[in-house]
């Protein structure tokens, strides 16, 4: 099964992609902090944007930028009891203006689902 | 006196400079004392560089911003620190000296380094936008205040008119004759 977690980024800001470009850069990263009676969870993310700024020298840099989505794929463990469960996550990302960058913050998520 | 400058080079220093971002003095508040270690785990205070001008930049080592500025603040360090004046940066990364440390190392960067505390970012109006710099001036006032990536000539201006002292009444064309104001 696969799920699909909307990210927003407010207009003027960028958060760098999970391949930054360079290697002082802050990934966007999400990561499974327990998946109850899921397993797996692996993450596909969007292709980036390549994208110059003031502050790249002229270089473009791998970001994401306004709306899009990261893709979680879990199967559901053999065994597992039938009912409702949580798979809670942490998403980790740094984000910048066009000139100025804001520290590293990670956010908490879950995902409800129900096993039959 | 004004002394008027022939040489219209940047290293002209007898060219008075009225820096646009630089505060008159009457509007200069004083800039929050702290005590943070440096890379040799000495303290640091502000007040050791008290009769000096100071550039103070907030940075982290993984804003790209601040890593445009700092060569910039390397030279002028080699420039102007004969001259009672002295580049301070505070590193706000939460890894500590573990990250920064390599960092320096890697641009061969010439002045001295702290770092930071929540309390200090705090004290300086809520540090949060990477590189903030301030410019202080040599009775310890914060003199300009610099959000984000400046230009190289905003810093060099407001250095070089605090190194001066007093703003003069007068500004001079590169040409030494008096700009109407």
């Amino acid at each position: 099964m696969q799920t699909k977690i909307p990210v927003s980024i407010r207009e003027g800001f960028h958060v760098n992609s999970n391949t930054p470009s360079e290697e002082y850069l802050i990934p966007l990263k999400l990561t499974w902090t327990s998946t109850g009676a899921l397993e797996g969870g692996s993450v596909t993310y969007p292709k980036p944007l390549m994208e110059k700024f003031d502050f790249s020298d002229g270089k473009p840099i791998s970001v994401f930028m306004g709306n899009f989505d990261l893709v979680a794929s879990f199967k559901v463990a053999a065994n597992a009891p039938a009912g409702p469960g949580i798979a809670a996550g942490k998403l980790r990302y740094q984000a910048c203006s066009n000139k100025a960058c804001y520290p590293p913050k990670t956010i908490d998520l879950s995902i409800s689902y129900q096993v039959q | 006196m004004l002394a008027v400058c022939l040489i219209q080079t940047q290293a002209c220093s007898s060219r008075s400079v009225k820096a646009a971002s630089v505060k008159a003095e009457q509007d200069r508040k004083p800039a929050p004392e702290f005590a943070l270690k440096d890379a040799d785990g000495k303290t640091v205070h502000l007040s050791d560089y008290k009769g000096k001008v100071v550039l103070l930049d907030f940075f982290a080592t993984w804003c790209g911003p601040c890593k445009i500025e700092i060569p910039w603040f390397m030279e002028m360090e080699r420039r102007n620190k004969d001259r009672g004046f002295a580049v301070l940066g505070v590193s706000m990364d939460d890894e500590g000296w573990e990250v920064v440390k390599p960092f320096l190392a890697e641009l061969g960067v010439n002045y001295r380094v702290v770092i930071g505390t929540d309390a200090t970012a705090t004290q300086y109006g809520g540090v949060d936008a990477l590189p903030t710099t301030f410019l202080i001036d040599k009775d310890g006032r914060i003199a300009a205040v610099h959000i984000g990536l400046a230009s190289k000539k905003d810093f060099t201006d407001g250095i070089e008119q605090l190194l001066q002292g007093t703003a003069p009444a007068v500004t001079l064309n590169n040409d030494g004759r008096p700009r109407a104001e």
